[in-house]
């Protein structure tokens, strides 16, 4: 029918992974006992989850990835992308508004922050209900994943355009 | 003001299905904000007010819909058609035996549904009516929920609805499966740790990566889902939302759908039944 060229890409099929099972696999972020953070403030947590810097050109890799950081999906940020969602602030600039350790929260679990938010959390691998066998367990970015987007959203001050 | 020339650019902006992530100041007015596409709420609804998820769609969308001959849903429509005065089963009896012609014996049928069956103690959708009926009545086999012939004939009833308001009941013994509707939709499921409130009440309006969120309400279906090719049922788009979150879906025709068909239902009373639609 003529109607096959119509199909736009979705950002289901794009980015919320209603993709294929193998490469799931490849995108649940271990099993592995979760790294201890503290909580500072109630809402900033200032070490690195891994004691290393984060890379800031990886991290807009994720952050941009259909099914790591999927954070386009909700929020705009000054990457050369189509599509950019906007249930979420706009992220141009927001190392201008928060810490590093703020924004290292907010990717953590934002629900520390906000209980009633809609943003997921991105390192907290228990709690949920219902999950999908294959991301039981798991968390969404792995730590050093979470430091590369930190390190990438430091890198947005003011009104950068790329 | 400006707003006449500014809705039409935002057509096009839909129909080029652009989702530049503009920020809410500069938003063109769709026509999903329009007044005169907004049915009132009903009493005690979350929403300010209701809006079809037609007005959602790109102007070429909502054209295939509008078309009856464009409509593919109406390839299903024709199998609806022919089952219904098919004898099938032992009882020797077809619909129409008992219904006679559709458009008298179905009319407003998918506005009131679902609907408590107190012989059966649970809630039916017309599914599950088709289906009982053809067991019981016609003794005939069960269709599956995602047939080909179920789809069919669900939208043949649901056309018999075109126009009407949606108009379910949700008091006396109705109110324990609305309660528990409710619920599912406001409780946060899988990896995404999402409800439905929050995609379709708090952010109807504004893109998801490139999907243009609506109000997510029932009226139109079965719809005829451009990404699937296909006429799909309201528990097949039910599936695909838990789906996406990383949330482990329900059956097809459990309760739990059921529950939530019937306050979703609810929550777009008044909305004009499309069935059968076309969506992106
Ligand atoms: C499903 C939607 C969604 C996704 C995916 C998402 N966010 Fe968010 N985010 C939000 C919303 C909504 C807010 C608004 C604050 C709130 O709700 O508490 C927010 C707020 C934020 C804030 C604070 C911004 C401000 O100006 O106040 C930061 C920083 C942030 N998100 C970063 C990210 C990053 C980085 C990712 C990806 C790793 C991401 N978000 C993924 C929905 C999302
Ligand atoms: C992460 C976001 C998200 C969540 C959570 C979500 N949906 Fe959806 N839903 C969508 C998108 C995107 C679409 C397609 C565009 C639209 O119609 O809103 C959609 C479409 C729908 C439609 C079709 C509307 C139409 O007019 O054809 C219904 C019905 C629906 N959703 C119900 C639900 C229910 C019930 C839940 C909870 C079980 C839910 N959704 C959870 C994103 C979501």
């Amino acid at each position: 029918m003529k109607f096959g060229r119509l199909v736009l890409a979705t950002f289901f099929a794009v980015a919320f992974a209603a993709a294929p099972f193998a490469a799931q696999q490849a995108f649940g972020q271990g099993k592995a006992p979760l790294i201890k953070y503290k909580i500072v403030d109630e809402d900033s947590i200032p070490v690195s989850l891994t004691g290393k810097p984060g890379d800031p050109e990886k991290g807009k890799k994720w952050a941009i990835h259909g099914r790591l950081g999927h954070c386009i999906a909700c929020h705009v940020m000054p990457v050369d992308q189509p599509y950019m969602g906007e249930v979420g602030p706009s992220l141009v600039g927001v190392a201008s508004r928060y810490t590093a350790g703020e924004i290292r929260m907010l990717i953590v679990n934002p629900k520390v922050v906000n209980e009633d938010t809609m943003m997921p959390a991105f390192y907290k691998a228990d709690g949920f209900h219902r999950v999908r066998k294959a991301f039981v367990g798991k968390t969404m970015l792995s730590a050093q994943q979470v430091e590369d987007i930190v390190a990438y959203l430091l890198t947005l001050k003011e009104e950068e355009k790329e | 003001m400006l707003r006449k020339s500014i809705a039409a650019a935002a057509l096009v902006a839909l129909a080029v299905g652009a989702g530049s992530g503009v920020s809410a100041e500069d938003k063109p007015v769709g026509p999903w904000e329009r007044k005169e596409n907004h049915v009132k709420a009903p009493k005690d609804s979350p929403l300010d007010y209701l809006v079809s998820g037609y007005w959602f769609r790109t102007p070429k969308t909502r054209a295939l819909q509008d078309d009856d001959f464009e409509n593919p849903a109406f390839l299903w429509v024709e199998q609806g058609i022919e089952e219904w005065s098919k004898v099938d089963g032992k009882a020797g009896k077809s619909c129409a035996s008992c219904h006679e012609t559709a458009e008298k014996g179905m009319k407003g049928v998918s506005a009131r549904y679902p609907v408590y069956s107190a012989k059966n103690k649970k809630m039916m959708a017309v599914t599950h009516q088709v289906n009982y009926c053809r067991e019981n009545y016609m003794k005939a086999k069960k269709w599956k929920w995602e047939s080909g012939k179920m789809l069919g004939m669900t939208a043949y009833i649901g056309l018999q609805s075109r126009g009407m308001p949606v108009n379910v009941s949700i008091d006396g013994p109705v109110r324990p499966f609305f309660e528990a509707g409710k619920d599912f939709y406001h409780e946060r499921r899988g990896q995404f740790d999402l409800a439905c409130v929050h995609c379709h009440q708090a952010n109807f309006g504004q893109y998801i990566r490139a999907d243009f969120l609506s109000q997510g309400h029932s009226n139109g279906f079965p719809t005829y889902r451009l990404k699937w090719q296909k006429l799909g049922s309201l528990h097949r788009r039910f599936r695909g939302c838990n789906n996406n979150i990383r949330a482990i879906p329900y059956k097809r025709g459990s309760p739990e759908y059921t529950n939530l068909e019937l306050y979703l239902a609810w929550r777009g009373q008044g909305l004009k039944v499309e069935s059968p639609s076309v969506r992106q």
